[in-house]
C-alpha cells in the first residue's frame, strides 16, 4: 500500500509540473497583454510596469521565479485585476462560497441519490423504478447551466421562493446553485447504487439471510445496503470533476462570488496570474480527489488489493 | 408444507407417443445461427427507450440538415423591426399555446399583431429579429459536426494508440502508459480551456481542445481489450498459420474490440456535445454570427426574464440530444456485451 501510495504521489508531483509548465509558456505566447490599459500607458510607464512584475526577465528566469514560488504556495502576483494583490490570497478570499454550494451540492446530490437508487432497486420493474431511472438519466443529460437557468427562471423570478442571484442572504442565497450542482451526482449516484444493489439483493448470502428469516428492512439495510455503498467511492470522483465543471457556469448563472465566477472573468479580462494560479488550484484539488478516492477504496473494500496482489 | 396430494387422476391412453431417439438428427442446427451484429440488433429492439432513442435522434439529425432549408429566413438574418418575437405556429395556435402572444408591460399582448408582422416565426425570434427556427437547426447542425468529428478523432487516435500499446506490450506498452497516465491525470476541464486560450476562437479551435487529451479514455479501453485477446488460442493459431501482425491485429483482434469502441464512442459523443455547449456558454466558443446550441443558450439566457423562448427551444433540444444519446449509449452497452449472451 504504501509503495502504491508513493508511486501514486510520484506521478502527481509530474503531473503538477507538467501542468504548471504547461500554463506559464502558454501564458507567455497568448495574445494580448496582462498590463490592463497597455494602450494608454506611455513607453516608459509601461517598462516601469513591466519591470515590477518581472515581465522583462529573461524567460527562463521567469520560469523559475514561478516554480520556485509555487512550490512554496505562492502563486504570484495578480496583475491587472486587483493591483497586485497575491493570487493565493484571491484564490482563498473566493473559496468560502465555491466550497460551500459545492458542498451541499455533493452531499444533496448523493444522499438523495442513494435514496432514489435504494428505492428503484428494491421496487424493481415498478413505475417507481421507471420513475427514478428517467430522473437519473434526465439528471446525467441536462448540462447543469441549463438546469441552473431553469431553477433561476421559476423558483427565483416566477415564484419568488428563492433569491434570483447574489450572495446577500446566507443560505438562501446558496440553495438554487446548490440544487443545480446536486444533479449530476444525484443521476450518478441513484444510478449506480441501484446496479449495485439489484446485484447484492441476487446474490447467496441475501438468500441466506431470507431463508433465515431475516425481515425484509433488515435486509435491505443491514446487508444489501452496506455491500452496495462501497463501490459508490469509485465514482466520487467524476462528480468532484462534474461539481468543480458545474461551479464555473453556476457561479457565472447565480452571481456568486466564488472561484468558478473569478476564473471566468479573469479568462476574459486575460489576467494571467489568476488563470494560472486557478488552473493549478483546480488540478491539485481534482488530482487529490482522485488520489484519495483510490486509495479509501483500497482501505475499505479489503477485497480490492492494489498494485497486484501484495499490499 | 403438508399439502395432501390428491390422487393423481389416470392419464388418457393416446396423449404420448413414443419417439426414437435418432442419433443422425443430434447435431441438426434448428435454429438460423444469428451472427453478432444480428443478435446486438435484436436486444437493442427490445430495449424500448434505446429504440425510441434512435428514432429521435434520426429526427433531430434530418431537421438539422432540413430545418434552416424549410425555414422561409435565413439563420443570420436581421430584422431589426420583428425582435423578440415569441413564438407562432399556425395550426397549434388555436389551441392557446405557441400563439404569438408575449407579455410586455406586464400585460398579455399578441405581439405579432401589435408589432404589425404578417409572417410567423415557428420558434419566434431572437434579440436582433432572427429566425430562431432555422438558427437552432443551424446551431444544432453545428453542434452535431463538432461531437461527432472530435468523437471520431478520440476513436482513431485511441484506437491506435491502445492497440499499439496493448499488442506489443514490454517496454512500448510501459512508456505508452506512463504517458497516458501523466495525461490523464491532467483534469480535461482544465486542459480544455488552455488550449480554447490559445486558438482562434471557432470550430477548429474546440475540436482541437476536445481531442488534445480525450483520446485516452479509449486508448486505455483498447488496450485492456487487445491485452485480454492477444494471449488467447485463436490468435495463436493464427500466428502458427503465419499470419502477419497487421493481419491479426485487424482480421482477428478488432472484430472482437469493436464492441468497446462503439460504447466508447457513443459516451464521447454526448460528452463533447456538453462540453462545446459550456465552453460557449462561458463565451469561450463560437464566435458570432457563428451559432451552435451552446452560443444560442447562451444568448437566450441573457434574455430570460422577457423572452424565454430564446433560451428554451435550444436547451429543450441540447437535452433531447444528450438523453437520446445516453439511452442509445446504454442500450448499446446492453446488447454488445457479450456476458449478457442469453
Amino acid at each position: 500500500m504504501a509503495k502504491y501510495i508513493g508511486k501514486r504521489l510520484i506521478y502527481m508531483v509530474i503531473t503538477l509540473a507538467l501542468i504548471a509548465t504547461f500554463t506559464f509558456f502558454l501564458m507567455k505566447v497568448l495574445p494580448g497583454s496582462p498590463v490592463a490599459s497597455a494602450d494608454k500607458l506611455s513607453p516608459e510607464q509601461r517598462a516601469v510596469v513591466e519591470a515590477r512584475y518581472g515581465l522583462n526577465d529573461p524567460l527562463p528566469v521567469q520560469y523559475f521565479n514561478y516554480m520556485f514560488g509555487l512550490v512554496q504556495g505562492d502563486l504570484g502576483i495578480s496583475i491587472n485585476q486587483f493591483k497586485g494583490a497575491e493570487v493565493t490570497d484571491v484564490i482563498l478570499s473566493r473559496m468560502g462560497p465555491s466550497a460551500q454550494i459545492g458542498f451541499q451540492g455533493m452531499v444533496l446530490g448523493t444522499v438523495l441519490g442513494i435514496l432514489l437508487g435504494m428505492i428503484a432497486a428494491l421496487r424493481q420493474n415498478t413505475w417507481v423504478d421507471y420513475t427514478s431511472t428517467f430522473v437519473a438519466i434526465v439528471g446525467i443529460s441536462i448540462p447543469s447551466f441549463v438546469f441552473a437557468s431553469l431553477l433561476q427562471y421559476w423558483f427565483g423570478l416566477k415564484w419568488d421562493l428563492f433569491p434570483v442571484a447574489l450572495w446577500k442572504d446566507g443560505f438562501m442565497s446558496s440553495v438554487l446553485p446548490s440544487v443545480a450542482l446536486a444533479m449530476f451526482p444525484l443521476a450518478t449516484a441513484a444510478r449506480f447504487i441501484r446496479t449495485e444493489m439489484i446485484e447484492v439483493l441476487g446474490s447467496d448470502y441475501i438468500t441466506l439471510a431470507k431463508a433465515k428469516g431475516a425481515s425484509g428492512s433488515e435486509i435491505a439495510f443491514k446487508h444489501a445496503f452496506r455491500n452496495a455503498l462501497i463501490p459508490l467511492v469509485t465514482v466520487l470522483g467524476p462528480m468532484a470533476v462534474s461539481i468543480l465543471t458545474g461551479s464555473l457556469v453556476v457561479e457565472q448563472i447565480f452571481a456568486i462570488p466564488g472561484i468558478g465566477e473569478q476564473f471566468v472573468k479573469s479568462i476574459i479580462v486575460s489576467d494571467f496570474s489568476i488563470i494560472m494560479g486557478t488552473t493549478i488550484f483546480f488540478s491539485v484539488f481534482l488530482i487529490l480527489i482522485i488520489l484519495l478516492v483510490d486509495i479509501l477504496y483500497g482501505v475499505i473494500d479489503p477485497r480490492i488489493r492494489l498494485s497486484g496482489g501484495k499490499s | 408444507m403438508t399439502q395432501k396430494i390428491d390422487k393423481i387422476p389416470e392419464l388418457p391412453k393416446g396423449s404420448f407417443e413414443r419417439i426414437t431417439l435418432d442419433a443422425h438428427q443430434a447435431e441438426r442446427i434448428t435454429k438460423p445461427s444469428v451472427s453478432f451484429w444480428q443478435d446486438a440488433w435484436y436486444r437493442i429492439r427490445k430495449n424500448k427507450g434505446a429504440l425510441f432513442s434512435l428514432i429521435l435522434f434520426g429526427l433531430i439529425v434530418i431537421m438539422a440538415f432540413l430545418g434552416p432549408i424549410i425555414s422561409p429566413y435565413e439563420p443570420n438574418a436581421q430584422t431589426i423591426t420583428h425582435a423578440n418575437l415569441p413564438p407562432k405556429i399556425p395550426v397549434i395556435e388555436n389551441l392557446g399555446i405557441l400563439d404569438g402572444v408575449g407579455t410586455l408591460g406586464g400585460q398579455e399582448v399578441d405581439l405579432y399583431e401589435m408589432k404589425n408582422v404578417e409572417v410567423n416565426y415557428w420558434f419566434g425570434t431572437d434579440g436582433l429579429g432572427r429566425d430562431m427556427f432555422s438558427r437552432v437547426w443551424k446551431g444544432t447542425q453545428v453542434s452535431l459536426f463538432i461531437a461527432f468529428v472530435a468523437a471520431a478523432i478520440d476513436m482513431l487516435i485511441g484506437v491506435i494508440y491502445g492497440g499499439i500499446s496493448g499488442y506489443f506490450g514490454g517496454r512500448v506498452d510501459d512508456f505508452m502508459q506512463r504517458i497516458v497516465e501523466i495525461l490523464t491525470g491532467i483534469p480535461n476541464l482544465v486542459v480544455v480551456i488552455l488550449f480554447i486560450l490559445i486558438m482562434d476562437p471557432g470550430i477548429l479551435a474546440i475540436i482541437i481542445a476536445l481531442t488534445i487529451t480525450g483520446w485516452t479514455g479509449m486508448s486505455r479501453v483498447v488496450r485492456g481489450q487487445v491485452l485480454k485477446y492477444k494471449s488467447q488460442e485463436f490468435v495463436l493459431a493464427a500466428r502458427t498459420l503465419g499470419a502477419s501482425d497487421s493481419r491479426i491485429i485487424w482480421k482477428h483482434l478488432m472484430p472482437n474490440v469493436l464492441g468497446v469502441i462503439i460504447i466508447n464512442t457513443m459516451f464521447t459523443i454526448p460528452s463533447a456535445i456538453f462540453f462545446e455547449a459550456f465552453l460557449s456558454f462561458i463565451g469561450l466558443g463560437l464566435q458570432a454570427p457563428d451559432a451552435s446550441l451552446g452560443t444560442l443558450i447562451n444568448d437566450g439566457y441573457a434574455l430570460i426574464q422577457f423572452s424565454p423562448h430564446i433560451l428554451a427551444f435550444p436547451a429543450i433540444l441540447l437535452s433531447l440530444i444528450m438523453i437520446a444519446f445516453n439511452l442509445i449509449g446504454d442500450g448499446l452497452r446492453d446488447a454488445l456485451d457479450p456476458k449478457m449472451k442469453d
